[in-house]
C-alpha cells in the first residue's frame, strides 16, 4: 500500500493528451473540442441564413433545413459553449481559489471524454443517414416515434445522454473542488465572481441535469423498446416531454450565463482598477438567479393550455428574475463608473455585453408576459430573444475571456490588433443579424420554417439578417487567425500582464503542472490585490517548500467513454443489425473499466523540492 | 496533499474522512445522491401522471400481490440495517465485521432482486408489459431503475469485499466502504417510496380506468 512512485510518469505527445488528469491540460481539451463544435454550428448557421437570404429558395431543400437547425442549436448548446464554460472553470477555477488541482482528476478527464465522445456520436449522424430533424427541444411526439424522424433521433438521445453525464460529473466535481480545495483564508465571501459563478452553475447542473436524463430515459425507451410515455393511443402524455425538458431546460439557460457573468465580472474589475462594485450583492444575485432559474420553466410552454393560474405564476416568477440581473448590470455599471478603464480586446467584449445583453432582458421580461407570448411565441422575436442573451451574452464573454485569459493557459498574448477588428466585426454583423429577426418575428415570421413567401415584407429583414451573419462568420475566421498568429508568436506572457486581482496572475504563465509551489494564504477579496497593496511583490505562502503529491495519468477515462461510445451505435442499430450484442459489449467495456479503477488504487507520484523550478520561492 | 503520509500510521476514528481525498469522496458522494434524487423524482412525478392509464391492460389492484412485495420490503430493508452494522464495524476498524456484514447485505439484496425477476416475469405473463400501456412504461423504468441500482449495489459492494481481502483497512480503502453504505442507504430509501406511492397507493387508490 505505502509504495509510491517518486518520478513523474515521462508521456509525451498525443498519449500525454490521451491520458492526462491535469486540470489545466482538460481545460485546453475542452477550450479545443468545443471550438471545433463551435466551427460545426456556425456553418450550419451560415447555411441556414442563406436559404433564408430570398423568400422561395430551394438551397439546402426543407428536410436538410430540419436538421441544420436541430444540429445548429443541439451543438451549439451542448457541444459548444458547454465545453468552452467547462474549459475555463478547469483552466482558472483551481487558480483562483489556490488549489493544487481539482477534486477527482480522473472523474474530471472520465467528464471531458464522455462529453466529446457523445459530442462525436451525435455529429456523426450527418453521415449515417441524417441528422436528427425535430428541433433541439425533441417534442414528443414527433421525437418520441420512429416513423416521423427516422434513425436522426436515436443519435440526438443517445448523443446527449452520453455528452450530459460527462457534464454531470463535471459539475460535482467543481463544487466538491470549491467547497474543499480552497487555499487557508480564501473563504466563500473572498472568493472571485468567476469561481462563485462557476459553483452555482455548477450546483444548476448537479438539479439540472438528471432531469434531463431520464427525459432522454422515456424518449429512447419509447423509441427502441415501444414504451408508450409520450403516445397518447396507449394512455402517453406528452406534455410529461415539455416539462421535463424544461425543467431541465430553464436552469440550463442558467447554466450557461452564470459563468459568463464571472467572466464579465472579472474583466470589467480588472480593466476598471476598480474592486468590483458590490460584491456581495453579485454573490447574493447569482444565487437568487440560480435558485429562480427552477421556477420558472412553464414560460415555455405558455400555450400549451396549462390554463391562466400556472402562467400567471410562472410569469410573475419569470419577471422576478429581471432583479437580480438588473443588480448585476448595475453594479458592472458602477465598477466602471470613475474606473482607469483601459479598452483592451477583452474589455471591449465585456462592455459590449452590457447593452446587448440588457436588450436580450428587455425581451425576456416581454416574452414573460403570457398574454402576450401568445403573439410572439414560435416566431422569429424568440429567436432574436435567446440569441441576444446566449451570443449577445454569453458568446461575448467567452471571447472576452478567452482574451483575457489565453496568456494564463498558453503562455502567449492573442493580438490586440486582431483582437479588435474580431470584437468590431462580431459585435456588428451579431446586431446586423439579430436585430431585425425582432420585427420578423412581430411581423408573423414562424420559426423553423424553411422558407417564407414573396410580398409580405419578410424579405429586406432577412435580406440584413444573412448579410450581418457575414460579420459575425469574419470575426469568428479573425479569432482563429489569431490563435494561429498567438501559436506562432515568441513572446512570452509574463505572470501578470494585465495587473490583474486575482490569484490565477499570482503564478507564472502558464501556470505548472503543480499550480503553486506553496499554498498561498488569502488575506482579503481580490487576493493578490490585496498584497499588492500592501507593497507585497507576490502571495505570502501558508507552508514551508515540500514535496506535491500529484495524481497519475489514466487511460482508463478514454477507455470507459468509448465503451459508451460503442453501446450507443449498439442500440441504436440493434434493431437492424438484430441483436444487441453490440450494445452488451460497449456496456462491458465501461464496467470492466469501472472494475479496474476500483481494484487498482492510484497513488500518485511525488515533486521534490528540488524539481520545483520555480523563481523566488519563499523556503 | 497529507493523504499518503497517514496510511504508514494507525487508523484515526473516522477513517473515512481521514484524508483529503477521503473528504472529497464523501462530499462529492453526498452530491452524487442529490442529483440522484432530481432522477428518480423525475420518474416519481412521471409515474404518478401516468399510473392510471392501463390501456385496457390490467390495474395495479388487479396485479400486484402484496406478500411478495412486502417480502421483498423485509429483505431490503433489513440489509439496509446489516450495511449500518458494516459502517459501525468500520469505525471500530475491525474488518471481519465489515466483510461479514457486507456479505448478508450482499445476500438480502440478491434476495431482493430474485423476487423482483419473479414479479417482473409473473406481471409480463399477465399482460402487464413495458410497452402495453403507459402504466406499463412508468412502471417497468421507476421500478426497472431502482432494481438496476441494487443490482449495481451488489456487484459493487463484491468488488469492494473481495479487493478488502489484499488491501485490509486503510485511509485509502475505508471511504469506498463508506460511500458505499450511502448508497445502499439511499437505494433502500428510494425503495421505501416505490413501496407507498407504487405498491400501497396502488392497492387503495387510483381510478379504474377501464
Amino acid at each position: 500500500m505505502s509504495d509510491h512512485t517518486h518520478a513523474a510518469p515521462k508521456r509525451s505527445g498525443l498519449w500525454d493528451w490521451l491520458t492526462t488528469v491535469d486540470h489545466k491540460k482538460i481545460g485546453i481539451l475542452y477550450l479545443l473540442a468545443g471550438g471545433i463544435f463551435f466551427l460545426f454550428g456556425g456553418v450550419e448557421a451560415l447555411l441556414i441564413r442563406l436559404q433564408l437570404l430570398y423568400p422561395e429558395q430551394q438551397v439546402v431543400g426543407a428536410d436538410t433545413f430540419n436538421q441544420l437547425i436541430t444540429m445548429h442549436g443541439t451543438t451549439m448548446i451542448f457541444l459548444a459553449v458547454m465545453p468552452v464554460i467547462f474549459g475555463f472553470m478547469n483552466a482558472i477555477v483551481p487558480l483562483q481559489i489556490g488549489a493544487r488541482d481539482v477534486a477527482f482528476p480522473f472523474v474530471n478527464a472520465l467528464g471531458f471524454w464522455l462529453f466529446f465522445f457523445g459530442g462525436l456520436l451525435l455529429n456523426t449522424s450527418w453521415l449515417l443517414g441524417g441528422a436528427p430533424n425535430m428541433g433541439w427541444t425533441a417534442y414528443a411526439t414527433l421525437a418520441s416515434n420512429p416513423k416521423f424522424t427516422g434513425l436522426g433521433a436515436d443519435f440526438y438521445v443517445l448523443g446527449l445522454q452520453i455528452a450530459g453525464l460527462g457534464t454531470l460529473l463535471g459539475g460535482i466535481n467543481f463544487l466538491v473542488t470549491i467547497i474543499n480545495m480552497r487555499a487557508p483564508g480564501m473563504t466563500f465571501m473572498r472568493m472571485p465572481l468567476f469561481t462563485w459563478t462557476s459553483f452555482v452553475t455548477s450546483a444548476l447542473i448537479l438539479f439540472a441535469f438528471p432531469a434531463l436524463t431520464v427525459g432522454l430515459v422515456f424518449l429512447m425507451f419509447d423509441r427502441l423498446f415501444g414504451a408508450n410515455f409520450f403516445n397518447p393511443d396507449a394512455g402517453g402524455n406528452v406534455l410529461i416531454w415539455e416539462h421535463i425538458f424544461w425543467i431541465f431546460g430553464h436552469p440550463e439557460v442558467y447554466i450557461l450565463i452564470l459563468p459568463a457573468f464571472g467572466i464579465i465580472s472579472e474583466i470589467v474589475s480588472t480593466f476598471s482598477k476598480k474592486r468590483l462594485f458590490g460584491y456581495s450583492s453579485m454573490v447574493f444575485a447569482t444565487i437568487l438567479i440560480g435558485f429562480l432559474g427552477f421556477m420558472v420553466w412553464v414560460h415555455h410552454m405558455f400555450t400549451s393550455g396549462l390554463g391562466p393560474i400556472a402562467n400567471t405564476l410562472f410569469g410573475i416568477a419569470t419577471m422576478l428574475i429581471a432583479v437580480p440581473t438588473g443588480i448585476k448590470i448595475f453594479n458592472w455599471l458602477f465598477t466602471m463608473w470613475g474606473g482607469h478603464i483601459r479598452f483592451t480586446t477583452a474589455n471591449l467584449f465585456a462592455v459590449g455585453f452590457i447593452p446587448t445583453f440588457t436588450i436580450g432582458g428587455m425581451t425576456g421580461v416581454m416574452l414573460a408576459n403570457p398574454a402576450a407570448d401568445y403573439q410572439y411565441h414560435d416566431t422569429y422575436f424568440v429567436v432574436a430573444h435567446f440569441h441576444y442573451v446566449i451570443v449577445g451574452g454569453l458568446v461575448f464573454g467567452l471571447m472576452g475571456g478567452l482574451y483575457y485569459w489565453w496568456p494564463k493557459i498558453f503562455g502567449k498574448f492573442l493580438n490586440e490588433t486582431i483582437g479588435k477588428w474580431n470584437f468590431w466585426t462580431f459585435f456588428i454583423g451579431f446586431h446586423l443579424t439579430f436585430f431585425p429577426q425582432h420585427f420578423l418575428g412581430l411581423m408573423g415570421m414562424p420559426r423553423r420554417v424553411f422558407t417564407y413567401l414573396k410580398g409580405q415584407d419578410l424579405e429586406l429583414g432577412n435580406f440584413i439578417s444573412s448579410i450581418g451573419v457575414l460579420g459575425m462568420a469574419i470575426g469568428t475566421i479573425l479569432l482563429f487567425i489569431n490563435i494561429f498568429v498567438a501559436a506562432k508568436s515568441a513572446k512570452r506572457a509574463p505572470a501578470d500582464p494585465w495587473d490583474g486581482r486575482t490569484l490565477e496572475w499570482a503564478i507564472p504563465s502558464p501556470a505548472p503542472e503543480y499550480n503553486f509551489a506553496q499554498t498561498p494564504l488569502v488575506r482579503g477579496l481580490d487576493a493578490l490585490w490585496t498584497e499588492k497593496m500592501a507593497g507585497n511583490k507576490g502571495m505570502t505562502p501558508a507552508e514551508p517548500l515540500g514535496s506535491i503529491h500529484m495524481p497519475s495519468p489514466s487511460f482508463i477515462p478514454f477507455v470507459m467513454s468509448v465503451g459508451l461510445f460503442i453501446a450507443g451505435y449498439g442500440f441504436m442499430y440493434a434493431s437492424t443489425w438484430g441483436t444487441y450484442i453490440v450494445g452488451i459489449i460497449g456496456l462491458v467495456i465501461t464496467l470492466f473499466c469501472m472494475l479496474l479503477r476500483s481494484l487498482y488504487d492510484d497513488h500518485g507520484y511525488h515533486i521534490e523540492p528540488d524539481e520545483i523550478e520555480e523563481k523566488g520561492v519563499k523556503a | 496533499m497529507a493523504a499518503d503520509h497517514a496510511l504508514h500510521t494507525a487508523l484515526p476514528d473516522e477513517p473515512e474522512k481521514a484524508t483529503l481525498e477521503g473528504k472529497n469522496k464523501v462530499l462529492g458522494f453526498w452530491l452524487f445522491l442529490g442529483g440522484e434524487t432530481v432522477l428518480f423524482g423525475t420518474l416519481f412525478a412521471t409515474f404518478i401522471a401516468l399510473r392510471d392509464q392501463v390501456n385496457g391492460g390490467p390495474t395495479a389492484k388487479e396485479l400486484f400481490e402484496m406478500p411478495i412485495v412486502a417480502w421483498a420490503t423485509f429483505l431490503l430493508l433489513t440489509s439496509s440495517l446489516t450495511s449500518v452494522f458494516a459502517t459501525l464495524a468500520l469505525h471500530k476498524h475491525n474488518l471481519k465485521q465489515v466483510q461479514a456484514w457486507l456479505v448478508v447485505t450482499v445476500l438480502l439484496g440478491l434476495g431482493f432482486l430474485g423476487l423482483e425477476i419473479y414479479e417482473f416475469v409473473h406481471y409480463v405473463h399477465e399482460g402487464h408489459k413495458i410497452s402495453s400501456s403507459a402504466f406499463g412504461s412508468a412502471f417497468y423504468t421507476l421500478v426497472g431503475f431502482h432494481g438496476g441500482h441494487v443490482a449495481f449495489g451488489v456487484l459493487w459492494i463484491t468488488t469492494l469485499i473481495i479487493q478488502s481481502f489484499k488491501k485490509g483497512l486503510t485511509v485509502v480503502t475505508a471511504p469506498k466502504f463508506y460511500v458505499a453504505g450511502l448508497y445502499w442507504h439511499f437505494i433502500d430509501v428510494v425503495w421505501v417510496f416505490i413501496f407507498t406511492v407504487v405498491y400501497l397507493m396502488g392497492m387503495i387508490g387510483g381510478k379504474a380506468v377501464a
